[in-house]
Order: structure tokens, then C-alpha cells, then sequence
């Protein structure tokens, strides 16, 4: 049994010498014990004790060549804090010997081990370059920052070479439980292994730092499990702004919802220019084909009226003569309509009335174009519009005239007797009111039910208009 | 306005920057600060320093100069019609939290993007301003991200494009309507210009750099774009073939989504809701999809619905296409090129790397596969290996259940009282 003692935890340079000199003397891997210092990396490291064994091998021997991706995969995994990661690799060169292809095959049970190892020390050293936090201090020669890091496996002087070049010109040390590095501006100089209490306790601009993490955290995205996967509890202890993670995460519902609320409640404005986005809106709904309806029909009819209207009417579809004119509610029923919004005390100037679909669908009847009932896919497809003309003008109140409407409005099947002449709340909060469509009281035959029905609807008008207060 | 301390004013103009989604700091050329002057160093790989709650990684210092607008774009905290406080960084407050966060390694650089103020041409000047303050007064030699004006002088912007590693403007929304109306003051057509012109520039110095070595850098990390998802009526097919004409037509390094989310203050016009933030997640897929795993945009949005044109949230795209086209599988390990591979849903660029790698020299097994990948079991349908075929799996009329991933209930919340 062979015993090598290297010097140090990450001694990789040794571990090299070592192999070469053992893989001379043809010792196989279970024939060695591999040590650090006085402690044993290996269970059987007890069992061979006596002195090492004089080097034999031949230095005349040509040396083996080793492929570079192979002491790029060492380098790494030697680091690992994994007791047997130098007779792994030690393994792994014994086969190397016959099979020098074994660097390219990544689904062989050891390689995959090494390789493993390797990868968890690319992130350690990774996550200590991004998570070290430098405290200032002042001696007598200026400024110097002090760190306090806790990696998880020996990779703290593999890792100087990075802060000296990106901090060449300040003084600082990093210091870990395993030795501490110290650079003055010009060389870098190793310490002793250090505590957490020989770093420096605060900085001011701490401070600073956590008021930057809390403003840049948006509370309407809460993602806990990227954050842990990327920024693993145990390097929170040494990075001051994770003392702020669970504060920040238990406001974060009550944020999120303000803010919704507080635009429900209408204290936002629409800006400057709600009459452009209208606009914009506008035309954007006259090349819609969102549904097939746009072909026969002869234009989109969109709603009309102020955009700060309070009051919105939210018809069925246009008809014959609003597929000509363009405009809702200029035909038979828009004239009962504006009859019965006077007889409300109503200025029709005064509301947004639109339809729950904006393309006239009808069935040729000879030389006529016979209304014919949109489906429920076609108000599906059409309500996108209806709701921005809804977020747009936020009114106070929203009457939905015939089923159509309402369906578009509430998402769902409405019975109109059922629901109508009270105030009812729409999915968005907004508060919304169900009556018959002027066309329904057209089409009755009985003169008095005419008439008994255009005064419900009347009163129906009255009641959604003194909601508005 | 009363006057505000460095650390209110970070507060807010932190605040307002945090709806920019990238926060890149690699794919630059490689620098440090070896040589005593100065401070900072890039390399290729980025580094995050810090995750904020919301998943995102903190590498750069991000934030507005200042968060006074004369625009009114609705989805925008810092629209003109918007109550938020205001405030204002002058170029050296800017330069020096910058420098004292890099010296106690908080950050990778800067992120300095801004509302426009005066004129376009002010803003941008005020933007170059801090750029060449850290790079010329302070040697600095970490990352510098600058958000570019459309409108600006081309000067001013080749000037950033100088001093930045990228540089990068919002195409915002991802449909010329939907910008119409939400930003009605900005331009789809002006937006486009100006990142035409920037990719003329970094091709035009990349191609004086082969020629001489003392021909300026510019822009070495390209430009980048982001736009909003869920505030306009994009379907997530047509934002896929929005972002892959950009990646071809301005040759940019990366299209950033970000799902719209509520905003203090929010404009009327607005939606209410924030949607799912896991179909901005399934858009990023998509995308990595088109850049490294050899998909064409019409296979990407084949594996949308057809009837809603949006890709499915329980499932990631690859797997909804390898669902939707089983007549492609099984796909032999020991056989398949490379191109075929990276559709097997669960093998990655790097698995499949290996793969090739290793069946060079010998016939891939299962157990092989397996040691290459994080779930065999997922994999397992679409492949033939050795000792592997997947006869009764194969023959299976709903293959969904087996490998969909589970429905996880509600997540529990980490900090619970």
C-alpha cells in the first residue's frame, strides 16, 4: 500500500507529481491511500501506516501524455471537498492509460462522477466571485475592504487570480475559514485561516445597498424558488441584503393588490391622451378578423362617445343600417333606444354606447340582409374589444341591453328576467345593469305589452342612471 | 421639490427601472484592471451577485437617471399622467454609487436607462455623460449598459455605443397597434430605424477591427430589446415571429419578455391582471428554441394552440411539439443526427453534445442515457437505444400523462406566518 501525503486540501500540483511518479511504478488505484497533511481523505488511510514507500519509478521512462481535457476536468474536481476526489481521478488516469478516449465518454459511470464534482467547483468558485461583499475600513494608509467568505469547497486560491484582476487597485483581503488572501495593490500575500469576527462588523453603504434590493424587487412577481436556486441559503449568512427577503416577501401580496385596487377604485387617470388611445384602439378594431364575420359585413362598427363618459351601453351587434353608416344604433332600434334614453332623463351625447360584437352577421335573404344571432365564438372572439373599451373608460356604470351583452360583459349565460332592475357587479368590479334590447320591444305584437314593456325598459334606464349618484 | 438624499432618490429611480427586464452583464470583450489603474474586469460569463424575490438576478446597478417623462406611453410607471414621485441623479451622484458598489462587489456595472426630459437629445447627452465619466475619469472596466433614445442624434448614439457594452431600445409592445395605443407618442417605425442603424454601426466596427487592431470597440456585447407580454392583444404565436424578425433583422443578442404586471398609479388602460408569469417562462423556452436547439419559427408556433394561438403553460413548448408530432419518434441515440436529438424533449444542448461525444466509441445503453440527463423517465418515450425501445410506450394513443409534468398544487409560501 502506497501512501501519498499532500500538503494541502486543494495541493493539486502535488497530486499531479504524485500520479505521474505512481503511475511510472505501475501502482494501481486501490493500491494507494491518498492524505492531506495528517488527516486521512481515505477509511483505509489507518490500516497503512508506516512510512511511504522510496519512489521507483524509471525517469527515464517516457512520461504519459494525459489529453488536456482531462486536467482541465482535474483541476477543477480536485478542489471538491469530497474525501475521495484524488483517488477518483487517480482512477480515472489509471484507465486513461488504455483507453485515452475516456475524457469523451461523459455517460461512464466514473467520468459522470468526476465531471460532477468539477461542475459543483465551477460553481462554488462562480458564486464566490458573485456573492463576496467587501466591507471598507480605514487604516493609515486609506481605504481597505475586508470580506468574510464561507465557499463550500477549496477554492480560494484558485480564485485570487480573479479579484486581483478586477480590484488591482484597491487594498483588500478575503478572508475564509480555511486561509485568507491579502492584496496591498501590488502582490498578493496568503494568512492564516481566520474567523468571522476578524472581519469588519458594517459599512454605511450597506445602507444603500438594501435600499437598492428592496426598490428593484417588483412584488407583483414573486418567484421564491429561482431566487434559492440560484442564491442557496447557505451563502445568505455573509450577504447583508437577505436580511430583508422574508419582510419583503410577506408585503408583497398586500403591494400587488393595492395597486390593483387602487386602479379599481379609479383614483388613475387615463392620461393625456385617452382620446388617442381610443383612436388607436379604433382603428385597430377596423382590420380585425378575429372571427370570420368581417367578410360579408361592410366595416367593424365601433362604439362612440366621449371617452370620459361615465355611462356606457352595451348593445348586441350592429344591424342593417349601422353596417352602412358605421356608427351604432342608428336604425329602428337605436331610434326606440334614444327615445327611451330622453324619457330617462338621459343625454345620449353624454354616454359611450357600443356592441358586444362590432361585425353586422346576417343570413341573404334575397335582395335583404336578415339578422341572424352572433354564437357564442363570435362574442368570445369580439369581447377583447369590448374590454379595452371598458379598461379605457372605466365608466361608473355599464348596462348591458339583451343577452348578448351580457354574456359578452359577465363572461357567462345572464337570464335577463332574472337579473334585471338591480345593481349587479361585473368580473372587473364595476357595477353593471341587465335590461332588454330596444329591437326585443319592436318586435312584440301586442300594442300594450308594447307599451307596458317600453316602460320597464324606461325605468330600468332610470334606475342604472341614478346609480351614478 | 424638496430635496432628496442619494438614498431616497435610488429608491425611487431604482424603483422605476425595475421594469426592464435584462440585467445581462456578459458576452462582452474580455478586460481587467490588472494594470493597476483603474478598477473593474468582464469576462465572458455574466455574474449575478444577488436574486431578489422576484427570481431575477441582480448584476448591475439599474436605474433611471431620472423618472421625469414627457411621454404618456399607459404601461409605463413613469408616464407623464403618472403620480409617482420624481427625482433626478446628476451624472455624479450616478458614477459614484456606481463605483462604490463595484469596490465592495455588489455589481458587474451599470444599467442607465432614463425618461426623457427637454429633448432627446438632452436625455441622451445626460446618459453619455455618466458612461465616459467612468470610463475616461475613472478607468472603469466593468459593464456598462445604456438604454439608447430613438429619437436621438446618431452622433450621441455611436458616442454610446462607444463607451457601452450594449446598448439596447424597447420595441415595447410586440404589435404596431398595440404600441399605437399604449404609447402613442412613440414611433414602431422610428424604433426599428434606429436599431437598424445600430446594428450597421457594431457590424461596421467589427469589420474595421479584423483589419485593425486599434479601430475602436463598439458595443461588444450587441444590442438587446424587450417587450411587454399580456398588455395587447398578441397572441404568443405572433410574439415568437415578432422576436425571431428581430434576431434577423437587427442581429440582436437577446429579446427580453416581460410579463406586464401591475404598476402603481397604472393607467386606465391597462389590464388589472398580470398574466401568468409562467407563459413569459414558456415564451423564453420558445425562444431558446429558435437560438440553440435548431427550431424554425413555424415549428416553435406549431406547438401553440391552433384555435388561441398561445402555447400551453403546463406543459414547456418542446415537449407540446414532440406531443403534437409523434410521428418524428423514437429517435435512436446511437443513430439520430444532431438536429434530430435536440428534439427529443429532456435532452439538452449540452446532453446531446455528450452523446455524440460518447457514441463515437461505443453503443449508448439506457443506463448511459440516464447518467446524461435529470429524468430518464421523460426521455424514455421518445428514444431507442441499445437495450431500449419504446414498443408499448410508443403505441400508447395519450402519451401526455406519462410525461406532462405533474399539476403541483398551490406552493406553499416559504415565509408563512
Amino acid at each position: 500500500m502506497r501512501v501519498v501525503t499532500l500538503s494541502a486540501p486543494d495541493d493539486v500540483d502535488g497530486w499531479r507529481d504524485a500520479a505521474r511518479g505512481l503511475l511510472a511504478d505501475h501502482v494501481a488505484p486501490d493500491a494507494v491511500v491518498w492524505q492531506v497533511g495528517d488527516a486521512a481523505t481515505d477509511l483505509f488511510a489507518a490500516t497503512a501506516a508506516g512510512p511511504p514507500p522510496a519512489p521507483r519509478h524509471d525517469a527515464a521512462a517516457p512520461a504519459m501524455r494525459v489529453p488536456r481535457a482531462f486536467l482541465d476536468l482535474a483541476n477543477n474536481a480536485a478542489l471538491h471537498q469530497d474525501p475521495e476526489r484524488f483517488a477518483l481521478l487517480y482512477a480515472m488516469l489509471w484507465r486513461l492509460r488504455a483507453t485515452p478516449r475516456l475524457t469523451d465518454d461523459h455517460a461512464d459511470p466514473l467520468v459522470r462522477r468526476i465531471e460532477t464534482l468539477a461542475k459543483s467547483v465551477r460553481r462554488d468558485i462562480h458564486k464566490m466571485r458573485a456573492f463576496v461583499r467587501f466591507r471598507s475600513v480605514s487604516d493609515d494608509a486609506g481605504e481597505r475592504y475586508v470580506a468574510w467568505f464561507e465557499p463550500e469547497h477549496h477554492i480560494v486560491r484558485a480564485n485570487a487570480a480573479f479579484f486581483v484582476n478586477r480590484f488591482a487597485s484597491m487594498r483588500w483581503s478575503i478572508l475564509t475559514p480555511e486561509v485568507s488572501l491579502h492584496w496591498d495593490g501590488a502582490a498578493l500575500q496568503e494568512g492564516p485561516a481566520a474567523e468571522r469576527g476578524d472581519a469588519p462588523e458594517g459599512d454605511p453603504i450597506e445602507e444603500v445597498w438594501k435600499t437598492y434590493y428592496a426598490s428593484i424587487f417588483n412584488p407583483a412577481r414573486v418567484k421564491v424558488g429561482t431566487m434559492l436556486r440560484e442564491m442557496p441559503r447557505k451563502y445568505w449568512k455573509n450577504m447583508p441584503e437577505t436580511a430583508l427577503v422574508p419582510q419583503l416577501l410577506a408585503t408583497a401580496q398586500a403591494r400587488e393588490s393595492g395597486m390593483i385596487d387602487k386602479a379599481r377604485a379609479r383614483e388613475s387617470t387615463v392620461g393625456d391622451n385617452a382620446r388617442a388611445a381610443w383612436e388607436a384602439l379604433r382603428d385597430e378594431a377596423s382590420a380585425c378578423t378575429r372571427c370570420h364575420l368581417y367578410k360579408p359585413a361592410t366595416q367593424t362598427v365601433f362604439g362612440e362617445g366621449p371617452v370620459d363618459a361615465t355611462m356606457m351601453f352595451v348593445g348586441e351587434q350592429p344591424g342593417d343600417q349601422e353596417d352602412l353608416a358605421g356608427q351604432p344604433f342608428v336604425g329602428p332600434a337605436g331610434q326606440v333606444f334614444d327615445r327611451a334614453l330622453a324619457a330617462a332623463g338621459i343625454t345620449r351625447a353624454e354616454t359611450y354606447v357600443t356592441n358586444a360584437v362590432k361585425h353586422f352577421k346576417f343570413e341573404p335573404r334575397g335582395k335583404r340582409r336578415i339578422h341572424a344571432k352572433p354564437d357564442a365564438g363570435e362574442i368570445e372572439a369580439c369581447r377583447w374589444w369590448t374590454e379595452q373599451e371598458q379598461m379605457l373608460l372605466r365608466p361608473k356604470v355599464t348596462v348591458a341591453l339583451g343577452a348578448t351583452a351580457a354574456r359578452s360583459l359577465f363572461g357567462k349565460v345572464m337570464t335577463i328576467g332574472r337579473e334585471r332592475g338591480r345593481e349587479l357587479r361585473l368580473p372587473d368590479g364595476g357595477a353593471a345593469w341587465i335590461t332588454v334590447h330596444p329591437s326585443y320591444l319592436l318586435r312584440l305584437p301586442d300594442e300594450a305589452a308594447r307599451a307596458s314593456e317600453y316602460e320597464r325598459f324606461v325605468e330600468d334606464l332610470r334606475m342604472a342612471h341614478a346609480a351614478l349618484g | 421639490m424638496a430635496q432628496l438624499d442619494v438614498r431616497q432618490k435610488l429608491e425611487i429611480l431604482a424603483d422605476a427601472a425595475k421594469y426592464d427586464a435584462s440585467c445581462a452583464s456578459s458576452g462582452t470583450s474580455k478586460r481587467t484592471s490588472a494594470d493597476g489603474k483603474g478598477i473593474g474586469s468582464t469576462e465572458g460569463m455574466g455574474i449575478c451577485h444577488a436574486y431578489a424575490p422576484d427570481g431575477r438576478c441582480i448584476s448591475l446597478l439599474k436605474i433611471l437617471l431620472t423618472n421625469s417623462c414627457v411621454f404618456d406611453c399607459h404601461y409605463c410607471i413613469n408616464r407623464k399622467s403618472s403620480n409617482v414621485r420624481r427625482a433626478r441623479f446628476s451624472a455624479q451622484e450616478v458614477v459614484n454609487l456606481t463605483l462604490s458598489f463595484y469596490r465592495r462587489n455588489y455589481i458587474e456595472g451599470l444599467f442607465l436607462s432614463s425618461g426623457i426630459i427637454k429633448s432627446s437629445n438632452y436625455t441622451m447627452e445626460q446618459l453619455v455623460e455618466v458612461a465616459r465619466s467612468l470610463r475616461e475619469d475613472h478607468h472603469f472596466r466593468g459593464y456598462i449598459h445604456l438604454k439608447t433614445i430613438p429619437d436621438a442624434d446618431p452622433e450621441l448614439v455611436h458616442q454610446a455605443g462607444l463607451y457601452a457594452d450594449r446598448v439596447s431600445i424597447n420595441v415595447e409592445l410586440p404589435t404596431v397597434g398595440g404600441l399605437r395605443r399604449l404609447a402613442p407618442e412613440k414611433d414602431g417605425a422610428r424604433i426599428e430605424g434606429a436599431m437598424g442603424e445600430m446594428k450597421a454601426a457594431i457590424t461596421d466596427t467589427a469589420d474595421a477591427r479584423t483589419r485593425y487592431k486599434s479601430a475602436p470597440r463598439f458595443a461588444p456585447a450587441g444590442q438587446s430589446t424587450q417587450m411587454i407580454v399580456g398588455a395587447d392583444a398578441a397572441t404568443d404565436g405572433e410574439i415568437v415571429r415578432k422576436a425571431s424578425t428581430l434576431y434577423d433583422r437587427f442581429g440582436l443578442r437577446r429579446v427580453y419578455y416581460s410579463a406586464f404586471s401591475p404598476i402603481p398609479d397604472a393607467s386606465a388602460v391597462l389590464p388589472l391582471q398580470r398574466p401568468p408569469l409562467m407563459r413569459e417562462h414558456r415564451l423564453y423556452q420558445s425562444d431558446w428554441l429558435m437560438r440553440f436547439y435548431g427550431f424554425s419559427t413555424d415549428e416553435v408556433v406549431a406547438a401553440a394552440d391552433e384555435a388561441t394561438g398561445m402555447l400551453p403553460l403546463d406543459m414547456d413548448p418542446k415537449l407540446a411539439w414532440a406531443l403534437k408530432f409523434r410521428d418524428r419518434f423514437p429517435v435512436d441515440v446511437n443513430r439520430a443526427p444532431r438536429e434530430l436529438l435536440w428534439r427529443v424533449p429532456g435532452l439538452g444542448t449540452k446532453a446531446v453534445k455528450s452523446i455524440l461525444a460518447a457514441r463515437r466509441w461505443r453503443r449508448l445503453r439506457l443506463d448511459d442515457v440516464a447518467r446524461l440527463t435529470v429524468s430518464i423517465a421523460r426521455v424514455r418515450p421518445f428514444i431507442v437505444c441499445e437495450d431500449w425501445r419504446p414498443v408499448v410506450l410508443a403505441d400508447r394513443a395519450e402519451l401526455r400523462p406519462l410525461v406532462a409534468p405533474k399539476v403541483k398544487t398551490q406552493q406553499l409560501e416559504l415565509f408563512a406566518a
